[in-house]
């Protein structure tokens, strides 16, 4: 299968390595990766925060630079769920009928990591190996947008070696919510130290999710108490194997 | 644009500003993670023992989007089946214009106090202070109305507006307040939950058997046969609405249903989702009047005060579906820590977020709709599917608009939003960038992270280490490691070239 991964802005800056991670993943299965180099980013910011005339050219873009592959790939669960939620808003919204074709026919190309390998690849054993105590949590988007259910646990589970456990509360948000962090810095810290504290109740060395964002949130926490507690995305766990391993 | 009405609170700071001292009160913490922890657990139990629960939530969306688009039309039957069976119709435009109506109907009577029946309409309106200006006093018997109103205080909450009191807070309101007003408390009051309710059933009890007005909200109200429901659960509702002479109900326009069989539908979801429970406790359904059984006068008042603006929204229009059963401040993150006095507004919570703005105009409650991380948890419990995520981003963007056409200069934020989209347009700019910010980072960074920034940074980073970006962006190493070639980003088509 002809897989263009979307690594999305964030990523592509802070966390190449998941990227790394995704491509390595699937060339492993026996897929090919492609990386359209005129991909930048899904608009979600933008969006989110109130500014659509902005999100109107990175949409105009996703859909031209990711348009005719098999399918799509993005390691995150809030882009994936801005590309399959929002972007036909944005085209009806600025009245440009051929930019809504070419909405329609990118968004059913494109997932979210677990959604690929779970419901495309029709795999759950990946043939990963992580001999570490893991927790998870699954981001809002992931959970209430795409729906992605149990996916990355059912892909987890089946990792060797992993000593998985289950994170208390874990379908409440760790308080991120993009902009949020920054217009309302005291509830989303007030949200944080939660998420923090029910993560180091479970004894984990690694918090692992589907979206770096919110990670970045958390384990910048995390971080700065010096917790000693690590995040990783999952590609990262998934793509970890006997011999090639932290 | 409403009247002077308690949509939005005069004076009250913007959401963040007020969260931040809600956040540092202990006592309130305690009480609201308590309170809306039993309350979710509680609604989790009884909308998963439903089959059909999905099926309903359906329907009841249908019916009110079906009743929305054909509000006029209902409107008009509800007052003809109204009329036809005794009672009398007023038409209010505003919260100035239901409190005039409210008035005169209790002077007419020759009456200098009302009973109320807790109601989210005529606390929108500011009735009880409108009706204190022409000397007429209005108590509240809903025992967390009672509790607020005896401590001159605010509602928290949709359903449960002394949420944020705990019971030894109650105990001293019921000591220090009750005979102000009534029946004083017994000297020997406990904190003891069924003392505080004794004590409050006797100060109530005596207003119930004197009172000869009543004053009541809606929950439903039936077109086609013009009876008007109240869903309570303390029975204060069913003595407020049949002992009275006179009972005057006031009724946001959006109350309506078509049928009475619609009740069918309605009546199951709300009390799994307000309270918890599989049945309502009290349920008192009206038409009209009935010789020799209950008031002998009653009056419908219907309320637009924003209504009509709002429905005009093809998107927030879905706000006028709610059937104020608070599941969305429930399962609220947001709320559950900062309470619902730091929303401003009557209307608290997710719901409130995107009903109030839309009710005074998104510039006069710009910080509402910023006021959640769209987790979606409130789309997820809300019974008639308002999608309230979707509602706070369209408002989102109304809030952006109205500062563009506002100012003359753009903000700081808009500025960086529009730096940023140009940035992101080009994928050129974009590896231009992440050099400059793998440089950047590296000055500030120490260990391998970065960690408190002073001024605009200092909210991210003064609780959050950043990690350093690492010196190869994907998309660098990418360019590097599949195409043999190191200057990234050359041309804006190369992604379209390569296949």
């Amino acid at each position: 299968m002809r897989i263009a991964l979307f690594i999305t802005c964030f990523n592509d800056t802070m966390f190449p390595r998941t990227g790394r991670a995704v491509t390595a993943l699937l060339e492993r299965l026996g897929h090919t990766v492609e990386f359209p180099q005129g991909q930048t980013c899904c608009g979600q910011m933008h969006f989110n925060t109130g500014y659509r005339p902005e999100a109107l050219p990175l949409v105009r873009r996703f859909a031209e630079v990711f348009a005719g592959y098999d399918a799509v790939v993005a390691p995150s669960g809030s882009c994936a769920g801005m590309v399959r939620g929002h972007h036909r808003v944005v085209a009806a919204q600025y009245g440009d009928p051929a930019l809504a074709e070419a909405v329609d026919r990118v968004v059913p190309t494109v997932y979210e990591l677990s959604e690929l390998l779970v419901d495309v690849l029709g795999v759950t054993d990946v043939g990963a190996y992580f001999p570490h105590r893991v927790t998870y949590h699954p981001t809002c988007h992931s959970l209430r947008m795409l729906r992605v259910g149990d996916r990355p646990l059912q892909l987890l589970r089946a990792v060797k070696g992993i000593d998985l456990v289950e994170l208390p509360d874990a379908g409440s948000c760790c308080g991120f919510g993009g902009t949020f962090a920054l217009k309302n810095a005291d509830v989303s810290n007030a949200m944080l130290s939660d998420k923090m504290r029910h993560v180091q109740d479970t004894g984990a060395e690694f918090l692992c999710a589907g979206d770096n964002s919110c990670l970045a949130h958390i384990g910048g926490g995390l971080s700065r108490l010096r917790t000693g507690v690590g995040t990783l995305h999952l590609a990262e766990i998934l793509a970890a194997t006997e011999g090639h391993t932290r | 644009m409403s009247g002077a009405d308690n949509v939005v609170w005069l004076g009250a700071p913007a959401f963040p500003e007020a969260a931040r001292g809600a956040l540092a009160d202990t006592r309130l913490r305690a009480n609201l993670r308590r309170a809306t922890g039993t309350i979710r657990d509680k609604r989790l139990a009884v909308t998963a023992e439903l089959e059909d629960w999905e099926e309903l939530r359906e329907t009841a969306a249908a019916v009110k989007r079906h009743t929305l688009r054909h509000l006029d039309h209902y409107l008009l039957r509800l007052e003809e089946a109204v009329t036809a069976a005794g009672g009398t119709v007023h038409w209010a435009a505003d919260a100035a214009a239901a409190n005039r109506i409210v008035t005169e109907l209790v002077r007419a009577t020759g009456e200098r106090e009302v009973v109320k029946v807790k109601s989210m309409a005529t606390q929108e309106i500011g009735l009880n202070e409108a009706l204190a200006d022409a000397g007429i006093r209005a108590y509240e018997t809903d025992l967390a109305e009672l509790i607020v109103q005896l401590g001159d205080d605010r509602p928290s909450h949709i359903l449960v507006p002394a949420i944020h009191r705990g019971r030894s807070e109650i105990r001293e309101i019921f000591r220090r307040e009750m005979g102000e007003w009534g029946r004083p408390a017994p000297d020997t009051l406990t904190d003891d939950p069924r003392d505080l309710a004794e004590a409050a059933r006797l100060h109530l009890r005596e207003k119930f058997l004197r009172a000869k007005v009543a004053v009541s909200g809606a929950n439903f109200a039936a077109a086609d046969t013009g009876t008007v429901v109240v869903v309570e659960s303390e029975g204060n509702g069913r003595m407020c609405l049949t002992l009275p002479e006179t009972l005057i109900t006031v009724m946001g326009i959006e109350k309506v249903l078509p049928a009475f069989a619609d009740l069918d539908v309605f009546l199951q979801l709300l009390p799994r989702s307000s309270t918890g429970e599989r049945m309502n406790p009290y349920t008192s359904l009206w038409t009209g009047v009935t010789d020799g059984d209950g008031p002998s006068s009653f009056h419908l008042v219907l309320l637009d005060n924003g209504r009509t603006a709002t429905l005009a929204d093809e998107v927030g229009r879905q706000a006028l579906a709610c059937i104020r059963c608070s599941a969305c401040l429930n399962v609220c993150p947001v709320y559950e820590r900062t309470g619902g006095h730091a929303y401003g507004s009557v209307y608290p919570g997710p719901i409130g977020a995107v009903l109030t703005p839309q009710l005074v105009g998104v510039e006069n409650a710009a910080s509402l709709p910023f006021a959640s991380t769209l987790c979606g948890a409130c789309y997820d419990a809300c019974p008639v599917k308002i999608d309230i995520p979707e509602v706070l981003v369209h408002l989102r963007a109304e809030v952006v608009e109205a500062e563009r056409r506002s100012r003359l200069l753009p903000t700081p934020e808009a500025l960086a939003m529009k730096a940023a989209s140009a940035v992101l347009s080009s994928p050129r700019r974009l590896a231009a960038v992440q050099r400059l910010a793998v440089l950047g980072a590296r000055l500030l960074s120490r260990d391998g992270r970065i960690g408190a920034l002073p001024g605009p940074f200092a909210r991210w980073s003064g609780t959050r280490d950043t990690p350093v970006p690492p010196r190869e962006s994907m998309r660098a190493w990418w360019r590097r490691t599949r195409t043999g070639t190191r200057d990234e980003g050359r041309t804006e088509t190369e992604g379209k070239e390569r296949r």
